[in-house]
């Protein structure tokens, strides 16, 4: 694991995206929910290559950070960079365009189509014949449409999915769903892969082989991943930056040693302790 | 493990494009030897108009999963498009008739894009009313506008009287032929995987870059185009056409074809708008009793069948001659023969 | 002076859509569904109504029997059609929905014949006109908006301080969660469909009284316009069924008003596409979310 160093932002990164524009700057991030605060001056900053982790308590706002990148929610207060590019006035598709990809915690596929009909759906963006070239079968379309079976195939198979390519995706195991989506993801060619709980409901030799494919993933697109996990072996084996959210704000960053020695973490989750 | 034979996609559009052409000869066959009586020919006008009907509002129904309930309303747009066009346009004949299809089709596709745009930034069950609400003004202005404007545009209430009668059978069949495929290869294209994954999950096509208002809108134009083809045939196979031959009523009756053949099923629109269009002409000639019940027969039938196959009759089936042929291949066993040839040829 | 008369015929007329409205809008509220078979529940009781009346039942008698009918048809309607399709795709429910329609409506066709028939209103609706300052009032219309006024004050009452209403509304705010709470859901939605088809009960006889005749196909377009109006209110809101009843009403009545009655049923949508550009749920609907 590389270490972090400090940046201008006044954060850390992984040395070796240090001197590199982070591909996410979110600064004084908040949004709220009919007078009530859901997350409040958020400061988050993702190193190009970096593996962060979001983690807290249950309701500490952790999907709506997901929600406010991805612009499922239009943020009230704060600017989000993405690549150094302001994302203010975009809609979700125009996020997803500019290099921002996630999965979703109660998983989103398309169930009644095939594993392989999901991710060509993630692709759609690579492809561009036009819909008359689609009608009459022009030879654009026939090699787009190779090409993207091609690559969807390639994709399926980091996670030894292509044997599953026929398949309807709401008929797989839960595990599989969940590597579907990521998958799915990565059709879009982000440069930022949001992954909001990917080990949940899988078991520990799952979680295993999920880890180091989520390692994987990073290696071969040199792309950075951010994920929201409970599961704190898989937290601390693989995030390189960690930030911890409570109540809608960060209460504290760092490296996976540092979080776990940080009080206020141990506090947020357990509780204070009692006097006396 | 046994390899199975797949046919492959040239042969495909050859066997699919040969089983086309079959079905037109059988049909002129029939027609040519007067095996279907003229009162036969008619029905058959019938369901084919019906079919296209269908097999459109299954675009936005099935495939996209909206609930439009104003289909019949492009339907008329189409129908007095056509009509008011052959009647005004100077020539005559089938040259004039196909352009006043294609001209239908246009027309009611710019009404899709017209009352889409609004009615698609609206959800669900809003979604329904909205175009149920387009559909009747529709229907209200074919009927006044007449009167009130001094045109001498739809006849009004009297109806669009003296629209040339061309369609026929080799021109619906091709008009069939020709929506089924094109609706076929849009769906089965980057396209159609977008409108599909708006039905499936909206939430996760946006998050995947499908720009999901541009492929809404694309999906109820395509519906609309060829509902607007449907109305141009209706026009010409009746001569004649009155504003309340369009109204909800009309929208409910295809949406029930397409609901009770499955919805997203292309062959359940298909045999669903074949079997309903034929089954009220059958009973008539059952008896007479039969003929005053047909209308609750047809009620219990549909209640029936939505409590004990809510999804429809056939479900998300779709027919597919090509895949049949594959796993008769590969039943019989000839796919050892054929797999080792494809072997050696690699 | 003919202002105020029109305005009066509004109320009249808004009333009968507001407590039409008001069946929609509950049973859309407690199990999403677009409940076509409504407006044929009236077309029932105008029915009852008449042959009872015609057989030489006492009229009052007449009218609770009417009002009876409809209430045991539309639990009748839930329980045999909609109930075994709770857990379907809405759009089979709402098929069925329409089947119902279709069946009430041809079957009253099959059995009472397809021509409108008188409807006895002077034998419920006793008394000449009252006249006010010069403008004439209809004793049918003051008995129309009185009678539904009432109706909506003791549903209010029903839906927001009894222990049934309570029940109500838990279960078109959560299903599930309303059942883990202990609420008998099936004994709510039948007695959302009981109260629902006792106000259409209700607006029948008021409308047959003010339209004196009674047909197979009365029910639909009375029915699709009750529907605008819950829909213009915000469907599932009560208040919004009342504010989208009175404002199509009157709407109906100005525009004819004005002389452009061939339009009226153009303008009653047009109003409705408005509204839902502007707000996309109706004047009182809460706005839709889905939790992401």
């Amino acid at each position: 694991m590389s270490k972090m160093v400090p940046v201008p932002t006044h954060s850390y990164l992984p040395e070796r995206d240090a001197d590199k524009v982070p591909i996410l700057e979110a600064r004084h991030l908040g949004i709220d929910f009919g007078g009530l605060t859901a997350v409040d001056s958020l400061d988050l900053t993702i190193g190009r290559t970096e593996i962060a982790g979001l983690i807290g308590p249950n309701g500490a706002g952790k999907t709506t950070v997901f929600n406010l990148l991805t612009k499922v929610y239009q943020p009230t207060r704060g600017t989000i960079l993405l690549d150094a590019k302001d994302t203010a006035g975009m809609n979700t598709v125009q996020v997803n365009h500019a290099g921002i990809a996630r999965t979703f915690q109660n998983i989103r596929l398309f169930k009644d189509l095939t594993v392989l009909e999901n991710v060509l759906i993630g692709l759609h963006k690579s492809m561009n014949v036009n819909l008359m070239e689609s009608v009459f079968r022009l030879p654009r379309y026939w090699k787009q449409e190779k090409e993207a079976k091609e690559k969807a195939l390639e994709l399926l198979s980091i996670f030894q999915m292509q044997d599953l390519a026929k398949y309807e995706a709401g008929a797989l195991p839960y595990g599989a769903q969940r590597r579907l989506e990521i998958v799915r993801a990565l059709g879009t060619n982000p440069k930022l892969l949001l992954l909001d709980e990917p080990a949940a409901g899988m078991n520990p030799s799952e979680t295993a082989s999920l880890m180091e494919n989520i390692q994987k993933i990073r290696d071969s697109f040199h792309i950075a991943i951010m994920l929201i996990e409970h599961d704190m072996n898989l937290v601390m084996g693989i995030c390189e930056g960690i930030a911890v959210l409570n109540y809608g704000k960060i209460i504290a960053k760092g490296t996976p040693e540092e979080i776990q020695a940080n009080p206020a973490v141990i506090e947020a989750y357990l509780g204070k302790k009692k006097e006396g | 493990m046994r390899q199975r034979v797949q046919i492959p996609m040239p042969v495909r559009y050859l066997i699919n494009g040969v089983l086309i052409v079959l079905l037109f000869l059988l049909g002129q066959v029939l027609i040519s030897t007067s095996i279907l009586s003229s009162y036969y020919q008619k029905i058959l006008l019938q369901v084919g108009v019906y079919v296209i009907a269908a097999v459109s509002l299954n675009v936005a129904t099935g495939y996209l999963g909206q609930l439009p309930l104003g289909h019949a309303g492009f339907m008329a747009v189409g129908g007095y498009t056509a009509g008011i066009f052959m009647k005004s346009f100077p020539i005559k004949g089938i040259p004039a008739f196909i352009l006043a299809i294609l001209l239908a089709g246009i027309v009611a596709g710019i009404f899709g894009i017209i009352i889409g745009i609004p009615a698609l930034r609206l959800k669900g069950d809003y979604l329904a009313i909205i175009t149920l609400g387009f559909g009747e003004i529709i229907r209200v202005i074919l009927l006044n506008i007449d009167t009130v404007l001094g045109f001498k545009f739809t006849g009004g209430a009297a109806g669009l009287m003296g629209i040339p009668k061309y369609t026929s059978f080799p021109i619906v069949f091709i008009c069939v032929a020709v929506t089924c495929l094109t609706i076929h290869t849009m769906m089965k294209s980057r396209h159609g995987r977008a409108i599909l994954s708006i039905r499936e999950n909206e939430i996760a096509a946006e998050s995947c870059g499908i720009n999901t208002f541009y492929y809404k809108t694309m999906a109820f134009v395509a519906s609309a185009f060829f509902a607007g083809v449907a109305g141009a045939l209706f026009a010409s196979y009746l001569g004649l056409l009155v504003p309340s031959d369009f109204g909800f009523m009309k929208s409910i009756e295809i949406l029930v074809m397409v609901v009770l053949g499955g919805m997203g099923s292309m062959l359940g629109s298909v045999l669903a708008a074949a079997v309903l269009t034929i089954v009220p002409f059958a009973l008539q000639s059952i008896s007479q009793t039969v003929a005053d019940y047909r209308m609750v027969i047809y009620s219990v039938l549909l209640i029936i069948v939505m409590i004990f196959k809510p999804s429809g009759l056939l479900g998300t089936y779709d027919f597919s001659f090509t895949r049949i042929l594959e796993k008769l291949i590969n039943r019989i066993g000839i796919h050892d023969a054929v797999a080792k040839k494809g072997e050696k040829s690699r | 002076m003919l202002f105020l008369s029109q305005i009066i015929n509004g109320l009249q007329l808004g009333s009968i859509y507001a407590l039409v409205a008001l069946g929609y809008s509950m049973v859309y509220g407690i199990i999403m569904l677009l409940n076509f078979a409504h407006g044929d529940i009236i077309m029932v009781g105008g029915y009852v109504a008449m042959l009872t009346i015609a057989a030489g039942v006492h009229p009052i008698l007449a009218v609770i029997l009417a009002i009876l009918a409809c209430v045991v048809l539309g639990v009748m309607i839930d329980k045999v059609a909609y109930a075994p399709l709770r857990s379907s795709p809405r759009i089979s429910l709402l098929i069925t929905a329409i089947g119902v329609s279709f069946l009430l409506e041809n079957l009253a066709q099959n059995i009472w014949g397809a021509n409108a028939r008188p409807f006895p209103n002077s034998s419920i609706i006793k008394g000449a006109a009252i006249s006010i300052g010069g403008v004439h009032i209809g004793n049918t219309a003051i008995v129309t908006i009185v009678v539904s006024l009432l109706s909506m004050v003791v549903l209010t009452f029903l839906v927001q301080k009894t222990k049934r209403g309570k029940a109500m509304r838990a279960v078109s705010e959560d299903m599930g969660t309303a059942q883990l709470m202990g609420i008998n859901v099936n004994n709510t939605i039948t007695f959302t469909f009981a109260v629902g088809s006792a106000l259409a009960g209700i607006g029948s006889i008021l409308y047959c009284c003010t339209y004196p005749q009674v047909s197979p196909t009365m029910g639909s377009m009375l029915g699709l316009k009750a529907f605008v109006a819950a829909v213009l209110g915000g469907i599932g809101s009560i208040p919004g069924a009342m504010v989208g009843g009175f404002a199509i009403g009157m709407a109906e009545v100005l525009v004819r008003a004005v002389g452009l009655s061939d339009w009226t049923d153009g303008v009653v949508f047009a109003i409705l596409i408005v509204v839902l550009l502007f707000r996309p749920t109706g004047l009182m609907g809460r706005p839709m979310t889905e939790k992401v």
